[in-house]
């Protein structure tokens, strides 16, 4: 019998696929259809966004973080401002902690969704996205009535939040907030229990404990294998210390367990929502330091000082005292963390952006590995990530 | 795991630091509690060794690499500082460890203490030309294939060297030289009467004026 060499096959999935989930290239060693090297090629939507920050006022980067990971904008934002107000040394008033706590639950919901519906998709199931996305729409409907833009919101500011909840919306959130748990359980009905998405999803791509602390996964990643860890609870900001929540854990670490852990967590959402919605205070919602935050509209029509104070805030910006700080808050993702380094200018000196999906995609060839190719997109799915902030 | 206020968190940490520092001994060079954050300075080379006591010790029990990343100071005669922060989840703590190093100065690798540092070391290697010896696969990991130079670096302009464009007669992508149709406009906003630069027009009077 002739000799036969048998030899593994490499094969390029992405950067355009539409499982990608954005644009990754994704080297695969494949020996017949199982998965034996995943090599990841990121950065193809690379914009140098910790190089663009150095550059500029600490006021105009807001946006940048809105553009990192574009699902869950105002959750980065967040990020970013605590960093600044924990270098300057402010506090913010109330009733802007309780927005900012609704508005990074709202975006919560709206990542969420995003990610198990278009996950569900990947594997086949083509009518959790379109019930999904409905829902996002009017989340974003949303965000657009408080900040005027549907996606980059920029609403967290430096000293608070830009401008105040507009008439009618806390009456709207609370009105959508009691039809939503019903697309929960459409969802839930329709894919729980569905044989295809089962047998796609559970034992694929499982992560052990000790293997996901090693790898460095936070979020609904780090749950979904086991461990109760949400920095809402341990190391809380604003005010989620009062909200009274809990946080789903997964025993397997498997696919079908993120997806699991997520829906839970939106729920949860929906609790911590609706609490805020009850205690939401009146008052100020962005500190009255002129120096940090900007004149309204209509003093500037009538006070000098105020249109010194607009002008100055608009060009020079304020200037943080030297030092660095660590700021990290639980993004839909993960944990989403800004190292700021301040040298006592209007620019930072160094922001560091601790992407949250970063080591999780990192951990691809740890999960895919002796799977099957078709599993690929399920544990992409899972892993939930938007290249916009994996690559910065 | 309890949650503390700011003053009992630097409590901690100083009660940590006050555990850690007589075991870490002279590889530690420099502490600091500020912010409630705790900062570690130590020697280069001993940066496994100190990464892995940190893990380890039960008093300290950070098992998680948070970030990895690095920072430049062209002014310095070791231009780069590693930044690592971990986070310990048994006891709600965070930490960082610095460590700073040259353009040719090797930093060993902490893959073997924490899995996650591969891909961060990889990025700071692409950003800063930071070199971790013994890193299994230290390939750049941001930039383009082929791509030349460390654009986080300060002294890298904004605007980069090369740009790319599809050139419709060769159809292919070309790069090209970068060639900016307007000037680059740094603006710098510090307002010099707040700065401790001199005022425009009295740096005649620097010395003359005697105190004046």
């Amino acid at each position: 019998m002739a000799d036969i060499t048998l030899q593994n096959y490499t094969m390029n999935f992405g950067p355009q696929h539409p499982a990608a989930h954005g644009v990754l290239r994704l080297v695969l060693e494949l020996d017949g259809e199982v998965v034996e090297r995943a090599d990841p090629h990121i950065g193809l939507l690379h914009r140098g966004t910790e190089k663009l920050i150095e550059y500029r006022p600490y006021i105009q980067s807001v946006g940048y973080f809105d553009r990192l990971d574009y699902v869950s904008p105002l959750s980065q934002e967040h990020a970013y401002v605590l960093a600044i107000e924990n270098l300057l040394g402010i506090e913010i008033p109330e009733r802007a902690k309780y927005i900012r706590v609704l508005y990074d639950e709202i975006t919560r919901i709206l990542n969420h969704l995003l990610n198990i519906t278009t996950m569900a998709l990947d594997i086949g199931a083509m009518t959790p996205l379109l019930w999904g996305f409905e829902e996002r729409e009017k989340l974003m409907e949303f965000y657009e009535r408080v900040s005027g833009a549907r996606l980059h919101a920029k609403y967290y500011r430096p000293g608070g939040v830009a401008r105040d909840l507009p008439r009618g919306l806390v009456e709207d959130i609370a009105a959508w907030m009691k039809t939503f748990p019903k697309v929960l359980d459409d969802i839930e009905r329709l894919l729980n229990d569905n044989r295809i998405f089962r047998q796609r999803t559970v034992d694929i791509g499982a992560v052990s404990t000790e293997d996901a602390l090693d790898l460095g996964f936070t979020g609904p990643m780090l749950r979904a294998s086991g461990l109760p860890w949400d920095l809402r609870k341990s190391q809380p900001y604003e005010v989620y210390e009062r909200m009274e929540f809990d946080i789903p854990v997964g025993r397997h670490g498997d696919c079908f367990d993120r997806y699991l852990v997520r829906m839970a967590e939106m729920r949860e959402s929906l609790k911590i929502m609706a609490q805020c919605l009850e205690q939401l205070p009146g008052g100020p919602i962005k500190i009255a330091d002129q120096k940090i935050t900007p004149p309204s509209r209509a003093d500037l029509k009538r006070s000098m000082e105020s249109l010194i104070h607009h002008f100055k805030l608009y060009t020079e910006g304020f200037h943080v005292p030297a030092g660095e700080t660590y700021a990290a808050v639980e993004a839909p993702k993960g944990e989403f963390g800004v190292y700021l380094v301040s040298d006592g200018t209007n620019r930072p000196y160094r922001c560091r952006i601790r992407a949250s999906s970063f080591p999780h995609l990192a951990a691809l060839e740890a999960m895919s590995k002796g799977h099957m190719l078709p599993d690929i997109p399920a544990i992409i799915g899972s892993i939930d990530i938007v290249f916009g902030e994996i690559d910065r | 795991m309890a949650i503390l206020n700011l003053a009992e968190r630097e409590e901690a940490l100083r009660d940590l630091l006050d555990e850690i520092a007589p075991a870490l001994g002279d590889v530690l060079l420099e502490t600091a509690v500020v912010r409630g954050e705790l900062t570690l300075r130590v020697q280069t080379s001993a940066i496994q060794r100190v990464l892995a006591y940190l893990r380890d010790q039960p008093q300290c029990q950070f098992k998680q690499l948070i970030d990895l990343c690095g920072v430049d100071y062209p002014e310095r005669s070791e231009r780069f500082e590693v930044v690592y922060h971990l986070l310990s989840l048994k006891h709600n703590q965070r930490i960082r460890v610095k460590v700073a190093t040259d353009e040719t100065t090797p930093v060993p690798s902490v893959t073997g203490v924490f899995g996650a540092a591969d891909w961060y070391e990889r990025e700071t290697w692409d950003m800063y030309g930071v070199y971790f010896a013994d890193h299994p696969d230290l390939r750049r990991l941001l930039t383009d294939y082929g791509f030349e130079g460390h654009p986080l670096r300060k002294d890298f302009p904004q605007t980069g060297y090369v740009e790319v464009r599809y050139d419709d007669e060769q159809k292919r992508v070309v790069y090209e030289p970068v060639s900016l149709r307007q000037d680059w406009r740094s603006f710098d906003f510090l307002s010099p009467w707040e700065g401790s630069g001199v005022l425009p027009g009295d740096e005649k009077a620097d010395g003359a004026a005697g105190g004046g």
